[in-house]
């Protein structure tokens, strides 16, 4: 273990860049330099060092907010000229002739993209084995997963790669990994970060979110990427809120629910007791905890499982061999193009998804399966509602518990999708959490989630901070040295 | 129908909407351009390319709606039809499923035998089209162009309400007639602007329950709508009277052979996994929307030609060529505008002369170097004396060929009518004095002897003494 270094959050390094402590260039050679160092973590699948080097040389005269920090997408955003893979067989090839617009703005911020990062196929996953490139590993123990499906962003920036990473969270593809590894992973609300060159897992529930260190640090990324966007029909026009200035903002009188259900069976005591330490924390700090009951949260799993691979089967229909990524060749006929392209592209998880949601949107099972969920969903979404009325932020564990082992849960589908019991049930109602680092279970980081009202992001960072102010649970990286 | 058997017909025909740009993207929507040149992104179904709803396809299913008199949804949601095939690159079709946009309403329509009856429609929603495979242009292998992919369309969907292949083609005609009459298609049947698909069944008279229907898909011409449910019925009758069952399956209309053929059994249909595109929140119609298009609805074709035989005197032949499309119409309109109460002289020159000139250029009413304000100038001198039919006629070329408006070319040519008495009389009593004996021979009973003189005075005016006048004038004269 070493101790947060400056030049490993957002903040400090932008401070340090301002004093001329360190150019940008350095910055991204460092950052370049320790991908290397741990390439052991598979954490990183293109290297961009040349697009790195030029947009460090632009950083030093940009006004950019994030101007020469350096950083790595989630291989699921589009980069113009840059390949992308989500990780998987079927984008082999694929080069965007477009940038999403979380990597143009931040590209606009000055930000520097040094790679993409590994992740679980299509989002889709919660360990990061389910990779083309085969499997992240937890820079804590690499025996163990870092969680998924932002694994590869998640490890990068707990390793001290990169100052903060991009990520996606469709069930808790963001919060998950950044409990797993030790690190503050922020998922915004539905609808305030474009989803426009965000590969799709599942349309309704995908999020673009932050991994990095700190509250701070997400605020800062956070400001850069929020905010409507034309080519985003459900993206937000609600104007963006200061989650920089308002990271001051303390915690006193702050009512805080502590969710029954998230403490519930299948919850690691350990773990729940480190949320409980967080908590304490922030009650100390002048916050006022609530115990709260959220009655529907058990039914989050099995919708979830009906509504998002219901949408990937349809979002997963344009990958046909046809206009671009891998093509079977020879085939003799249009339908063998079809079945051998998908079937050598797709890797097991993505197709055991695409024929759970084909059969459940088919006639005869649409409304025993689709519309029961869709009316779950509205169910819960109603719950958070009800419980919002009453308190500011609901808290719990992110994740039922620490890092399992490489292929501890590959063969049970079932037992994976349980890593994501107590985040799912955000996405459904589309919601905003953050997961923070809360104390370590047997050498292993733990996370505590705290949940917003929707666009309740300045409150949710603001909490963070307050916490990360007094406790130093997410000031530790892995290894030794500094 | 022989045999007691009575036709059950239901069309769903696509309308493709003039947008400028695609339904969810911003590509171009121009016809015949190179293949694959109006694609973007979105259209090509690029990862992570996102559907944006265009308001213009909007505003114009909501035309549609309010013209028909139907139920326009504030709220509306876009679904994803899915199945696979290589001119539809996302794998599913954007269109309306459960909640479409426009419900129910009616299109009128007069039969051939100018029998009026109304068609009651379904529904009308808003997808987009798909591309094209194109198999001749390579070696053994296909072709995409997806230049008409994401193409704004509004499929309208009719009850199972016509009985008769003559009636089905009055309806097509008449939804046709209506979406250009409303600005919303371009009616281009050449280019696929408007096509149709046909359910036809056939049952045992009228109360007998629904036989089992066939699709007849991807018709885009009024005469071959006609010729191929014709020919579907009389196949599904000689079908049953053999004692034979009817399958449901999709058919393709054949165009040399007059013949419909079997394209797709019912074993093999889709199932098309219907749900809410979860990329598109539901579609809510923008404040004052449905307002501003009720204020600014046309009068329909109907009305007005009800109106134009009713208020106007118009014969029902004029009435309906003149409300065949609403340039005709509104150009009538505009002649009218500046020629108060002679509807049946605009109406002459409007489908007559003019109309022979636009077609002759390849123009449409509204278009060309005469305008109505222009054309009304010329018709003022028909009405005022100054010119006679025939003399119009020319000076209608004059105008066409550049020549100024009706008074430059009567000035500039001199054909102006004489009608003016006091210059009749100088030339009546010119005449009359170079030729005392035929005056005579007149006033001692010679009757011929008048349409000598009339003569004489035409050629002493060049042909432009006004004939009555001069008729009355100069019996007046040679009165004793």
């Amino acid at each position: 273990m070493r101790p947060l270094g400056r030049l490993d959050t957002v903040a400090g390094a932008l401070a340090a860049l301002r004093q001329g402590e360190v150019g940008a260039s350095a910055l991204a050679e460092r950052a370049l330099a320790r991908a290397a160092e741990h390439a052991a973590l598979n954490a990183l699948v293109t290297s961009s060092p040349e697009r790195a080097f030029a947009a460090a040389s632009a950083a030093a005269g940009s006004t950019g907010a994030l101007a020469g920090i350096p950083f790595v997408h989630k291989d699921l955003f589009c980069t113009a000229g840059l390949r992308t893979t989500c990780a998987s067989k079927i984008l082999d090839g694929f080069v965007p002739p477009y940038d999403a617009t979380v990597a143009e703005r931040l590209d606009r911020a000055g930000a520097v993209l040094v790679g993409k990062a590994n992740m679980d196929e299509f989002a889709m996953g919660s360990s990061n084995e389910n990779s083309a490139f085969g499997p992240a590993r937890n820079p804590w123990d690499v025996a163990r997963v870092p969680g998924g499906s932002s694994g590869g962003s998640a490890a990068l920036v707990a390793a001290g790669v990169v100052p903060f990473a991009t990520g996606s969270d469709t069930g808790g593809s963001v919060r998950q990994p950044a409990a797993l590894c030790g690190i503050t992973g922020l998922k915004p609300t539905y609808g305030r970060v474009s989803r426009h060159g965000m590969i799709a897992y599942a349309s309704s529930l995908d999020q673009a979110g932050v991994l990095a260190h700190t509250a701070e640090d997400c605020a800062h990324v956070l400001a850069a990427i929020a905010g409507a966007d034309p080519r985003d029909a459900t993206c937000s026009a609600r104007p963006v809120d200061d989650y920089v200035g308002a990271l001051g903002a303390g915690v006193a009188g702050l009512r805080i629910g502590v969710v029954a259900q998230f403490f519930g069976d299948g919850i690691d005591p350990a773990v729940a007791a480190s949320a409980r330490e967080a908590l304490a924390a922030l009650e100390a700090a002048g916050a006022v905890l609530v115990d709260v009951s959220l009655p529907t949260l058990p039914l989050s799993i099995p919708a979830y499982y009906v509504l998002a691979p219901a949408e990937a089967s349809s979002n997963l229909a344009r990958y046909d061999g046809v206009r671009y990524g891998h093509r079977a060749e020879p085939v003799a006929d249009l339908a063998e193009l079809y079945a051998r392209s998908r079937a050598e592209g797709f890797g097991t998880e993505v197709k055991r998804r695409i024929l759970a949601g084909t059969y459940v949107l088919s006639a005869g099972y649409y409304d025993a399966y689709y519309r029961r969920a869709q009316r779950v969903r509205r169910l819960i979404a109603d719950d958070f509602a009800r419980a919002f009325e009453s308190v500011d932020l609901l808290a719990g564990p992110t994740t039922p518990g620490t890092a399992f082992r490489l292929g501890e849960k590959t063969d049970d589908p079932l037992a994976m999708y349980a890593a994501d019991v107590n985040t799912v049930a955000v996405n459904l109602a589309g919601l905003p959490a953050v997961s923070l680092p809360a104390p370590h279970v047997g050498g292993l980081p733990t996370g505590l989630q705290l949940i917003g009202p929707a666009f309740g992001e300045a409150r949710l960072l603001a909490t963070g901070h307050a916490l990360q102010q007094r406790t130093d649970w997410h000031a530790v990286l892995p290894g030794g040295g500094a | 129908m022989s045999g007691g058997w009575q036709a059950v017909i239901g069309l769903e025909c696509h309308v493709q909407l003039m947008t400028r740009s695609k339904m969810f993207s911003g590509a171009s929507t121009a016809y015949g351009a190179e293949p694959n040149t109006q694609a973007c992104g979105v259209d090509v179904a690029l990862p992570g390319t996102l559907p944006v709803p265009n308001g213009e396809a909007v505003r114009m299913a909501v035309r549609f709606g309010l013209a028909v008199g139907a139920r326009v949804r504030e709220v509306s949601v876009f679904a994803r039809k899915n199945y696979f095939y290589p001119d539809l690159p996302k794998g599913y079709q954007i269109s309306q499923y459960e909640e479409p946009i426009v419900e129910g309403g009616t299109v009128r329509v007069r039969g051939e035998d100018g029998r009026a009856f109304d068609v009651p429609l379904v529904r009308a929603h808003l997808e987009e089209d798909a591309g094209k495979s194109v198999h001749d242009a390579f070696h053994g292998s296909t072709g995409i162009d997806l230049n008409r992919a994401g193409t704004p369309l509004l499929e309208v969907v009719t009850e199972p309400a016509l009985h008769s292949a003559a009636d089905a083609a009055a309806y097509m005609k008449a939804l046709h007639q209506l979406v250009v009459w409303l600005g919303i298609c371009d009616g281009n049947l050449q280019e696929g602007s408007f096509r149709c698909d046909a359910n036809v069944s056939v049952r045992r008279g009228a109360d007998a329950p629904l036989g089992t229907r066939a699709e007849i898909k991807n018709v885009n011409s009024f005469r071959f709508v006609e010729k191929a449910i014709e020919y579907e019925i009389e196949r599904q009758i000689r079908e049953l009277e053999a004692g034979r069952a009817i399958v449901q399956e999709t058919r393709l209309y054949d165009e040399t052979r007059h013949q419909t053929r079997s394209m797709r059994g019912k074993e093999s249909a889709h199932d098309y996994r219907y749900f809410p595109d979860p990329d598109l929140p539901p579609l809510v119609l923008p404040d004052g929307l449905l307002d501003a298009e009720r204020a600014a609805l046309p009068e329909l074709p109907e009305a007005r030609r009800a109106r134009y035989e009713s208020a106007l005197g118009l014969s029902a032949y004029d009435a309906e060529q003149l409300t065949l499309a609403r340039g005709i119409a509104d150009c009538f309109e505009a002649v009218l505008a500046h020629l108060p109460g002679q509807a049946k002289l605009a109406a002459n020159w409007v489908l007559g002369e003019l109309a022979a000139a636009l077609n002759a250029a390849g123009l449409a009413h509204g278009e060309g170097p005469v305008s109505p304000a222009a054309l009304a100038g010329l018709l003022r001198r028909i009405v005022d004396g100054t010119l006679s039919g025939k003399l119009a006629k020319d000076v209608f070329a004059a105008m066409w060929a550049g020549e100024g408006d009706a008074d430059a070319v009567i000035a500039a040519r001199g054909l102006g009518q004489i009608s003016d008495d006091g210059a009749l009389i100088a030339a009546i009593d010119a005449v009359l004095a170079a030729n005392p004996k035929q005056s005579e021979q007149f006033r001692a009973g010679d009757e011929k002897v008048f349409t000598w003189l009339v003569g004489q005075v035409m050629k002493a005016t060049r042909g432009k003494a006004n004939p009555a006048r001069l008729n009355e004038l100069l019996r007046a004269r040679l009165s004793p």
